[in-house]
């Protein structure tokens, strides 16, 4: 009796919180037929968009991809003073506001900015531009790889490595042929939030990019946009898009962390049997 | 979502400083291998360029006229607004997120019951959908010229668009995920021993929550309010839509800085981020303190 009350409201949050809204915003996209949904989004305007979030999104998976896992490593296997700082900075970008972090990239490169006699010497414009708004993506982005990858790492220990490194492989070696392979679960996943991230952001390259359409409009900055036009037609075709591709991500993850977990299951298993040996 | 205290040897690879031999352990300390250099630049330089120098330009223009300025700024009857409007409306927001999170995480780990993957998979979405899709979501269901929203209106006189209700709902849609995915875990690993012993002696099941449950998870419980309270006094991109940008009324405190910052006043801009940033930054070292204590009770 208490556990279907309880059920009950937990689906009844859900339904209401979650279920309802996402409900309407599909049911807006296709108000007007499948003719309708489909014409809203064959604009110029809307593939511009789509193509600038899918670069900046790329790029900024790569960046935070690599360097993440470099970071990861660097506090996992390295002792150092200030580890723990670092270790809790990389944090930060989880609870700072998107819009400062796009605006640290406009006082940075402004016109008195630190930054400035770099935009002037190399004539790279970076506020209200392309590069800007890459920082202000791997700003905001940038703990997820390292969150995920370090867990795995200091779960799967050094043992393999150094059984490598005794027969005799390079550091290089064995990271690609003992490492990777041991945290690649923990990379994907790190990987498909990054990418959900960087897809559905928003008010860091708002600030940065002043919205020039066509040219520094990404996506969400397009769905801003019409809903201020007064499109909503598009704005809701374009959000179910963007919607459904995270979605999409979504499920992928979902999978990923089934993975995950097996593996870090199995690693212990195996660790504890390697250990039941006399 | 802040790591333990690895706990590994530090390995051999070249990439990290030589296990050193027994003997003579003393005479190497001081001597870093180049890669394990290269690593640490390569990491660190990256780590600086991207997040610290920027937070630091953020804070330094903020407190660049001195305490007094910076102060006068922040409590302009337009910025205090927008700051108590934000902080009430998250705390409104962490107090529904505690007890909704405890109750679903509760139900997906102790009931089995139809369609279980696919609640367990809503949980989740939140992460996936982009927080300025949620806000027109919102306004879609909420809007005067929504079906529901009207009615609300006529009905209760409920305004929920461009009003508090709205930044709230918003706020939990986003942070719905944090609570329940910081206790699953939690729950999952904790033994039904005690519960089914006090159940057994004739406790009530809200006694048995209240005295043998609530102790155990409480922390897992604040740690993730806590962060989805931090998380929520920057959430912009589903509040922008929802509460719009009108002083006095519905503006938060990340929307107050981009009003700034569109009407070139960057010394308000800057305040107003110094004090988020503050603030931000204290909770997190608050959660982090709650975590390692968790731990340390484990251990």
């Amino acid at each position: 009796m208490v556990s279907r009350l309880l059920i009950g409201a937990v689906l009844l949050y859900i339904g209401i919180l979650i279920v309802a809204p996402v409900g309407a915003i599909v049911h807006g996209a296709f108000s007007r037929g499948l003719g309708a949904f489909l014409a809203a989004l064959n604009q110029p305007d809307v593939f511009h968009a789509f193509q600038l979030t899918l670069i900046l999104s790329a790029a900024a998976v790569t960046l935070n991809t690599v360097f993440g896992v470099l970071i990861a490593w660097m506090l996992v296997r390295h002792r150092f003073r200030g580890r723990g700082l670092v270790n809790g900075l990389v944090d930060l970008p989880f609870v700072v506001s998107p819009v400062i972090a796009g605006y640290a990239i406009l006082l940075l490169f402004g016109r008195q900015g630190w930054f400035a006699p770099f935009v002037q010497v190399t004539g790279i414009r970076v506020a209200f531009a392309l590069p800007g708004m890459l920082l202000a993506t791997l700003f905001i982005s940038l703990p997820f790889v390292i969150r995920e990858v370090m867990p795995v790492l200091e779960s799967v220990g050094t043992e393999q490595e150094q059984m490598a490194h005794t027969l005799g492989a390079s550091g290089w070696q064995t990271f690609w042929r003992v490492t990777l392979p041991n945290i690649r679960w923990g990379v994907l996943y790190g990987i498909t939030l990054t990418l959900a991230r960087t897809l559905g952001e928003f008010g860091a390259v708002l600030v940065v990019s002043g919205a020039v359409s066509g040219l520094t409009e990404t996506a969400t900055l397009y769905i801003f946009r019409a809903m201020d036009e007064r499109q909503y037609l598009s704005a809701y075709a374009v959000s179910v898009v963007l919607g459904a591709i995270s979605f999409g991500i979504l499920m992928a993850m979902e999978g990923v962390k089934r993975r995950l977990a097996e593996e870090r299951r199995l690693g212990t298993d195996n660790r504890r049997r390697r250990m039941a040996l006399p | 979502m802040m790591a333990a205290e690895p706990r590994t040897s530090p390995s051999p690879l070249p990439t990290s400083p030589p296990i050193p031999p027994a003997s003579g352990a003393r005479r190497r300390i001081g001597r870093v291998p180049f890669s394990v250099v290269v690593i640490r630049v390569l990491a660190l330089g990256y780590l600086a360029l991207l997040l610290v120098i920027p937070l630091a330009a953020v804070v330094s223009d903020g407190l660049r006229a001195g305490l007094g300025v910076f102060w006068s700024n922040i409590t302009r009857p337009v910025a205090w607004h927008a700051i108590t409007l934000t902080l009430w409306t998250a705390a409104v927001m962490a107090a529904i997120n505690a007890v909704m999170g405890t109750l679903t995480a509760y139900v997906l780990v102790r009931y089995e019951f139809r369609g279980k993957a696919l609640v367990n998979a809503l949980v989740d979405l939140p992460l996936a959908i982009p927080t300025l899709v949620t806000g027109v979501m919102l306004v879609i269901l909420y809007g005067p010229q929504a079906a529901v929203g009207s009615w609300l209106k006529a009905q209760w006189g409920l305004e929920i668009i461009f009003a508090p209700p709205g930044i709230i709902l918003a706020l939990l849609f986003v942070s719905f995920p944090f609570v329940v995915r910081a206790l699953q875990p939690v729950l999952l690993e904790l033994d039904m021993h005690q519960e089914e012993m006090a159940y057994t002696l004739g406790a009530s099941p809200w006694l048995t929550f209240r005295r043998v449950l609530l102790p155990a998870i409480a922390p897992a419980i604040a740690s993730g309010t806590l962060l989805s309270f931090a998380r929520a006094l920057g959430e912009f991109g589903a509040i922008i839509v929802v509460a719009g940008n009108f002083p006095m009324r519905s503006q938060t405190a990340a929307v107050y800085v981009l009003g700034e910052i569109e009407s070139e006043n960057p010394i308000g801009a800057s305040a107003m981020s110094t004090f988020l940033l503050a603030l931000a930054f204290g909770l997190m070292v608050a959660v982090d303190w709650l975590q390692r204590r968790r731990e340390a009770r484990h251990a």
